[in-house]
């Protein structure tokens, strides 16, 4: 008790910290916002982060897929249309050899070795069946054991299935040049060793087509023959030990002839007739090897380089809609939202309108009404964005109203701060993350009404240097059945880009509002 | 509603309008087209035609003639006989898949976050975003190619027996119906199991529970009762939408439906079946926004219209 009447004099008192400012601690760790926090959570979304990785590939893909082959953009051959896939290096076991399978009667499968033989017999010397079979030109891969069935006429027939690489099948073909060219090729023979000019074929009565370069061998009702000693014409069959008896055209001392003088001009121009070997032609005109690493379209362009302007233009495009979107909606719902009342309720009944119409329809009427003057793909970009943006301008204008009223707002209001600054400095942000969410779910909906526009034909965009993945499935949808490729390879890559980008945008809508986890709108 | 309507048709057919018509090759034809043009006022100036195109609707319910695709016919009449091929394939592929979808959405959703779960919804995401030709095309590969099961495309009426609904039909209308029926199985499933999971996990089960009920009896009567009040009304509404059908599933099965007759009108350039096909779709697409929002009153009469 004593202590309570005690008095303590005010000198005894001193400040805790005198002379030192009292402040907070500095954050050893750096803060983490809004945006660095959706970045965590984002990262640890493995399905998304792969997602992400495969666009970056299929990117990376269609940019850099012109310098990996040498043919150029729009650069086609008619010969070598519609063929597979061929990697050199890879080319085993039926993957990626450029082969298809096909049956064959025994004529057929002749005519297919007599390929690889022929390419052997460049100096007439009558080439065996082994060596043609050895060389790297044959275009028999794989031979079933014969099998027969009754053909129409109930007659036995003798088949073989047999797997042929359909860039070897294109074999020989006939050319004509001028002699100036002939002698190029002649020096380019000596040059790089390659065979280009064979032995023209006699046009006679063992000859089945005089067009068809490829029968260089004597038939008969398209059955090979050969003639005997006592001049009598036989059938040759296939067996191991088959040989082929060649109907080159001869001059008088036996020797084979390899140009023949077609008529007109001087010595430069005289036109000359001669039959090439294709894969090495092709060589010697484009100083590269037949190389479609995709193999080719119907049309005979790389189908690399085409899926790969597809992909291009696909994401040109869907990324142009979806930023412009952005943008026209982010604005639209941002003056709704936050001006409210009759200019809300006016700019509600346009969107209303503009969303009730039909994208095809919008596609289609714009497209017939503007594509000959500004081009297909600004069409498509225009009809993308009429009402693209409705979504997002909605998203916007519900952020708004749900926060223009909080006090921040009404904090920044009342230290003077402008509309347009209270719009996008202060509640814009906050509405940020649902809008990227479904900005980047409009990709893939792009990507696919892009397809499908194109390949129904109302949007026309091939061309020889522009295509798109539309096109090139509606150009393979009559022929696939032969050329699965044709269809398999588009279909893989719509299909990756857009399961890719459905999974990154999911796991972007998740980073963002956490809340929303699994809950699918 | 119909004002929405009144303006999107009335910028269809002055878009539509005023594209240059083209005239068929044989002269005798052309004439007698051109004639009739006259006589209906076709080179009048556009909004003039877009009055007679108004009066005949409302007078004779008249929507324009199809010149090209069936000559003379009415365009309604056109329309209504593509009608039946693309409602009878969505409609098969509707019942295949709205069971399906909504028994897959339930089995995931109670057996959230389980490895069959995560199976489903790592399939569902492939599917919903694999596009439905990717589908069609499988489908023709493997069960027309390869197996030899079901017919490439769609029979033609004279082919399956003058009826849509005779059995040879319905076989050749399986590849179309699998086609459309892998993303419709896909987008029902993770509505359903986004939907029950959130109803799972709410207070109203856990006070069922606590009053005896077992899980299952829980999640029927209690759970999915509240799940399908948005799920419903979705379903009814793309039911609605679904007259208008897939156009690129119908070219590629050769469907003589709606969608096909949109992409030969705009070939043909016969404009007044395309302008009848622009108002089917606008309209069709309007309904089944109505009726997507009228429909949550009747399922739940706790949610009112104009309320907010």
């Amino acid at each position: 008790m004593a202590d309570k009447n005690k008095k303590i004099s005010p000198e005894q008192f001193t400040f805790v910290n005198m002379g030192e400012r009292l402040t907070d601690v500095k954050f050893d760790d750096k803060p983490i916002g809004y945006f660095k926090d959706a970045w965590i959570r984002f990262r640890k979304n493995k399905a998304s982060v792969a997602a992400a990785c495969i666009i970056l590939i299929i990117f990376i893909f269609s940019v850099v897929a012109p310098f990996l082959t040498n043919n150029e953009n729009g650069f086609m051959d008619t010969y070598y249309a519609k063929k597979g896939p061929y990697v050199y290096g890879l080319n085993k076991d039926g993957f990626m050899d450029g082969g298809v399978d096909r049956d064959f009667s025994e004529p057929g499968i002749i005519s297919k070795i007599a390929i690889g033989i022929g390419a052997e017999d460049w100096d007439a010397h009558g080439a065996t069946l082994e060596e043609g079979m050895a060389s790297i030109q044959q275009p028999l891969m794989e031979i079933s054991d014969p099998f027969t069935i009754l053909d129409a006429s109930k007659k036995e027939k003798t088949y073989y299935h047999a797997r042929i690489n359909s860039y070897a099948e294109v074999g020989f073909l006939y050319k004509s040049i001028e002699q100036s060219e002939l002698q190029r090729m002649q020096e380019w023979e000596k040059e790089t060793g390659l065979h280009l000019l064979y032995p023209l074929v006699e046009e006679n009565s063992y000859n089945v087509d005089p067009k068809d370069a490829n029968n260089w061998y004597k038939t008969k009702k398209y059955q090979p023959v050969y003639i005997n000693d006592k001049g009598k014409v036989k059938n040759v069959e296939y067996a191991p030990g088959m040989v082929l008896e060649d109907n080159y055209k001869r001059d008088a001392q036996g020797n084979p002839i390899y140009y023949e003088y077609t008529g007109g001009g001087t010595l430069e121009t005289a036109g000359y007739k001669i039959r090439v070997l294709y894969s090495h032609y092709y060589i010697y005109k484009n100083g590269f090897e037949p190389r479609y690493y995709f193999g080719t379209d119907s049309q005979g362009y790389d189908l690399m380089l085409r899926l790969a302007g597809g992909l291009r233009l696909s994401l040109l495009l869907a990324v142009s809609v979806s930023v412009i979107n952005f943008i026209i909606g982010a604005a639209y719902g941002a003056v709704e939202g936050f001006y409210g009342g009759w200019v809300d309720l006016l700019m509600e009944r346009v969107s209303d309108i503009l969303s009730g119409v039909p994208f095809i329809i919008v596609a289609t009427l714009f497209q017939i009404h503007l594509a000959v003057k500004v081009g297909a793909i600004p069409c498509l970009l225009f009809a993308y964005i009429l009402n693209g943006w409705i979504g997002i301008a909605y998203r916007v204008r519900t952020q708004f109203y749900r926060f223009k009223k909080q006090e921040f707002v009404l904090a920044a209001r009342t230290l003077g701060a402008r509309d347009a600054r209270l719009i996008w400095k202060h509640i814009f942000p906050n509405s940020l993350g649902t809008i990227v969410t479904s900005t980047a779910l409009i990709i893939p909906s792009v990507i696919f009404s892009e397809s499908m526009l194109s390949y129904l034909g109302i949007v026309k965009l091939g061309s020889a240097k522009t295509t798109s993945l539309g096109t090139l499935l509606a150009d393979a949808s009559a022929i696939w059945t032969n050329y699965p490729h044709l269809m398999l390879l588009p279909a893989l890559f719509i299909s990756l880009l857009m399961i890719s980008f459905n999974l990154f945008g999911n796991g972007l809508r998740d980073a963002f509002n956490p809340s929303l986890r699994n809950v699918e709108d | 509603m119909v004002f929405t309507l009144f303006i999107i048709v009335t910028m269809t057919f002055i878009l539509v309008h005023i594209l240059p018509r083209e005239m068929p090759t044989d002269k005798v034809q052309a004439q007698a087209i051109a004639a009739r043009w006259e006589a209906l006022g076709y080179n009048k100036p556009v909004l003039t035609q877009y009055g007679i195109y108004l009066k005949n609707i409302f007078t004779k319910w008249d929507f324009g003639t199809s010149w090209y695709i069936a000559p003379r016919k009415p365009a309604l009449d056109v329309l209504t006989s593509r009608f039946l091929p693309t409602l009878l394939v969505n409609l098969y592929s509707m019942i295949f898949s709205v069971p399906v979808g909504i028994a897959l959405g339930v089995y995931a959703a109670i057996r959230k976050n389980k490895w069959d779960d995560s199976l489903i919804s790592t399939l569902v995401m492939v599917f919903i975003s694999v596009p439905s030709y990717v589908y069609a095309f499988l489908v023709q590969y493997f069960l027309y190619f390869k197996l030899g099961w079901l017919p490439l495309t769609m029979y033609s009426l004279a082919d399956a027996g003058g009826s849509y609904f005779t059995g040879k039909m319905f076989v050749s209308m399986i590849p179309a119906v699998i086609a459309l029926s892998f993303g419709s199985i896909a987008g029902y499933t993770r509505f359903v199991r986004a939907e029950l999971t959130e109803s799972l996990t709410s207070e109203y089960m856990l006070l069922a529970r606590t009053k005896g009920l077992t899980r299952p009896q829980a999640t029927a009567r209690h759970a999915l009762k509240n799940a399908m009040v948005p799920i419903l009304p979705s379903i009814l509404s793309e039911f609605i939408g679904l007259l208008s059908g897939s156009m690129i599933i119908e070219r590629i099965f050769s469907i003589p439906g709606v969608g096909q007759l949109y992409i030969r009108s705009l070939n043909l350039f016969d404009y007044d079946v395309f302008m009848m096909d622009c108002v089917f779709y606008t309209f069709i697409g309007l309904l089944a926004g109505i009726v997507l929002d009228l429909s949550y009153g009747f399922i739940d009469p706790r949610i009112r219209m104009g309320e907010r």
